[in-house]
């Protein structure tokens, strides 16, 4: 460590020593800890003061979390909240106004606010640069119409990331403005949009003149497709980062091929053990993606761990299913059920199989996340695009 | 597992431009396709150079025995550039696989001239040899070595041999002066020439044991290794082919466009790019797990050579294919590739045996 690394990791304990002095976990409302933690400037510890850190080297905030479960403090509900934590917290680091990140980071850090995610539509899917819902200025606030797809734990969520259409006149990417929408609006609708399993893990989401105050504009007006493409990056990173060794959809079948001898079949092993050796191979990517940006911002790679992840799921579960034969023509349960979060390798096999086929179509679909891939890293050329210079009420839909 | 550095260190780097610039001036493809219609065209200078003057020869061999005291990493660059080269340097038969073998064995004198490059060995076994016990077909008597070993690489380009021999009492090493008496060498032709093959006789061959009764784990640990290293080899080869494709396909036009902005093509690309990345990590995982002597080595060793060979292949096939008729042609180096991907596919075992061999590892076994 040099000198200014020792005085920062000094610095670090401290703080975390008063923090944890002042509110004892033990004897405090989880929720207030988080707040004092927030104020202590230990949420990340690289944002500034105020906004939930002082501006010191990210690498040590292992340290802090290290240190504070160690003590027995509440944390942040990560997993509750992955919108939030994931895409919200690094776009309104990157986009927000002072103010805004005074106002918004902590009760995000806190629980307070649940993120949810408005971008999709049914007519703007993979073009997502097309959508229509309005967003027109109406003195200091916006008024907002239109309808939102696919936006998973709506019904739990207090704030949403929206992307609307401010200004028809111009091209599609030119016309789009970002904002942080508060769901209790009444003219917020939601409904829940029933899916291939039989849950309904994803929402409808009506708008109907909903009020958003321009304080919430993130971004300029205008430059809403930048501040999303910021967002998605972080989703695509956010649904790549890698699992221990068998730590995903592999890890189900592995453990079915051992626990369950008679299961095995001498034709499937080799496809079992190539699937296992890409799963490998797809995790030390991800893990080598990691160690090369440390600390820098996801770049269009990320596209390619979820690409892998993707196909992998999707080839891992399939096998799943005709390796527990007769089992597998069962399923476990078909209600309408709304889970508060998804895990994509829970329930059984038959589940898994049919939730795997979403891996290639949310965040980015297998075939837009190969057209980034082409363009932004191998340097091809970008596909033809009719509409890039029709302002967008003149595209025909 | 969560200490492995898979990335390139400044020194790696810098070896890896000294090594690229050699083959850039010395081995250029036009004179390494002569090797298919003159099997003794003669690139000792380049691998004298490679070995000798820069030292790399002993990248395996520790200082004290008179070597360079690298490791796997270093040794991995090297592969990778001669992989991106097609290389006609027998630094995987001599200086990973006969190295290696002598090292583990305890053996000095020959490791030491083999590590300075003052001379240049090979490892009497089948080039398609799988990690794991050798069954050596060559036998011990009063009057010397008997037997025959066939598609040894760089036998023909080595002075000495170092050969596993089935003793009286288990496993043997020896080592035996290529030119001597008894010992007749016959290259083959071969799929890939940039990595010549030879049989290997030995009647009643005079030879001298190097091994302290440690022959069988001295030749299973430079097969590990040899895998291990012909792994970043075959991303070298993969690497060659992706860019070379990319640069192809944004130059050529047809129907008025780039090739490269037909998305049939951009997709195949995109997932091309994938795997070889995928190759890359991996197989700097084993290189680094080596290095560090890591337990999970023999893991990380199945799962790089299962998976880049077949990558290296697919880079090469579809490097062919988006070259279109060019890439059919002797004059296009593209054929270099194909061949020296799959023969490196066969080479210390096909992906088959790397996952078998990986399913006991991981304790995955094939029946009930």
């Amino acid at each position: 460590m040099t000198l200014d690394e020792q005085s920062i990791a000094r610095d670090l304990d401290t703080r975390v020593r008063q923090l944890l002095a002042a509110h004892d976990p033990a004897h405090t409302d989880p929720r207030e800890f988080l707040e004092a933690r927030f104020d202590a400037g230990l949420a990340w510890i690289q944002f500034p003061e105020g906004q939930g850190g002082f501006g010191v080297p990210q690498s040590f905030q292992e340290q802090v979390n290290a240190a504070l479960a160690a003590a027995g403090a509440p944390e942040p509900a990560v997993a509750k909240n992955g919108i939030g934590f994931g895409m919200a917290v690094p776009t309104i680091a990157a986009f927000g106004t002072e103010e805004q990140k005074r106002k918004f980071l902590r009760p995000l850090y806190t629980g307070e606010h649940i993120y949810c995610q408005l971008f999709s539509e049914p007519g703007a899917g993979s073009d997502l640069a097309g959508l229509a819902t309005r967003a027109v200025r109406e003195g200091d606030d916006w008024i907002v119409n239109g309808q939102k797809v696919w936006t998973s734990g709506a019904q739990n969520a207090q704030m949403a990331i929206l992307v609307a259409r401010t200004d028809p006149n111009v091209p599609k990417h030119a016309g789009l403005t970002y904002f942080l929408c508060d769901m209790s609006d009444p003219g917020v609708e939601i409904r829940p949009l029933r899916q291939i399993t039989g849950e309904a893990e994803f929402n409808e989401v009506f708008l109907t003149d909903v009020r958003v105050p321009d304080a919430n504009r993130l971004g300029a007006e205008g430059q809403g497709w930048r501040v999303a493409l910021t967002t998605l990056n972080f989703e695509r990173v956010a649904i790549g980062s890698g699992a221990p060794r068998e730590g995903g959809m592999i890890g189900k079948v592995a453990t079915a091929w051992r626990a369950q001898p008679e299961l095995r079949n001498p034709a499937m092993h080799d496809e079992l053990m190539r699937l296992w050796v890409e799963s490998e191979a797809t995790r030390l990517t991800g893990e080598r993606l990691r160690q090369q940006r440390a600390y820098g911002q996801p770049g269009p790679e990320g596209s390619a761990i979820k690409l892998a992840f993707a196909r992998l799921a999707q080839a891992i579960s399939g096998l799943e299913l005709q390796l527990h034969g007769e089992a597998a023509l069962r399923y476990d349960d078909w209600t309408l059920c709304r889970p508060e979060a998804v895990d994509m390798t829970g329930r059984g096999p038959g589940y898994r199989y049919l939730r795997a086929k979403g891996n290639s179509i949310e965040g980015g679909t297998s075939e837009i996340l190969r057209n980034v891939i082409a363009e932004r890293v191998l340097g091809l050329p970008p596909e033809h695009r009719v509409d890039k210079d029709i302002p967008w009420k003149d595209l025909p839909r | 597992m969560s200490t492995a550095n898979l990335l390139y260190t400044d020194t790696e780097d810098a070896l890896r431009d000294t090594v690229r610039r050699l083959f850039a001036d010395r081995c250029k493809p036009e004179a390494i396709v002569t090797l298919y219609d003159h099997p003794d065209a003669d690139f000792t200078d380049v691998w004298k150079t490679l070995a000798a003057e820069l030292g790399l020869a002993g990248l395996l061999v520790p200082e004290s025995l008179g070597g360079a005291g690298a490791g796997t990493r270093e040794a991995a660059v090297v592969m990778e550039e001669i992989g991106r080269a097609v290389a006609p340097v027998p630094f995987l038969s001599s200086a990973v696989l006969a190295t290696v073998a002598l090292l583990k064995a305890g053996e000095a004198q020959t490791l030491q001239s083999l590590a300075d490059g003052s001379t240049t060995g090979a490892l009497t076994i089948p080039l398609s040899t799988a990690p794991g016990p050798y069954p050596a077909t060559v036998h011990v008597g009063a009057s010397g070595l008997t037997g025959r070993v066939t598609s040894v690489a760089g036998a023909n380009l080595a002075d000495v041999l170092v050969v596993p021999v089935a003793g009286p009492d288990g496993p043997e090493l020896h080592t035996i002066t290529r030119a001597g008496a008894g010992v007749t060498v016959t290259p083959a032709l071969a799929l890939d020439m940039t990595r010549p093959i030879a049989d290997v006789e030995f009647s009643a061959a005079a030879s001298t044991r190097v091994d302290n009764g440690n022959a069988g784990d001295a030749v299973a640990e430079a097969l590990l290794c040899g895998a291990v290293l012909l792994a970043s080899e075959q991303v070298g080869v993969a690497q060659w082919c992706l860019e070379t494709t990319l640069g192809y396909v944004k130059q050529r036009k047809q129907f008025g466009r780039a090739l490269g902005s037909f998305q049939a093509l951009k997709h195949r690309l995109a997932d091309l790019w994938l795997d070889v990345s995928s190759a890359g990590a991996t197989a700097r995982y084993a290189a680094d797990t080596y290095a560090r002597a890591d337990a999970d080595t023999p893991i990380a060793a199945a799962v790089a050579s299962a998976y880049c060979g077949d990558v290296a292949v697919h880079a090469a096939e579809e490097c062919i294919q988006h070259h279109g008729g060019i890439g059919m042609t002797w004059e296009y180096p593209a054929h270099l590739y194909l061949k020296r991907a799959k023969s490196d596919q066969l080479a210390l075992g096909t992906a088959y045996r790397h996952r078998a061999r990986l399913a006991e590892l991981v304790d995955l076994p094939r029946s009930p």
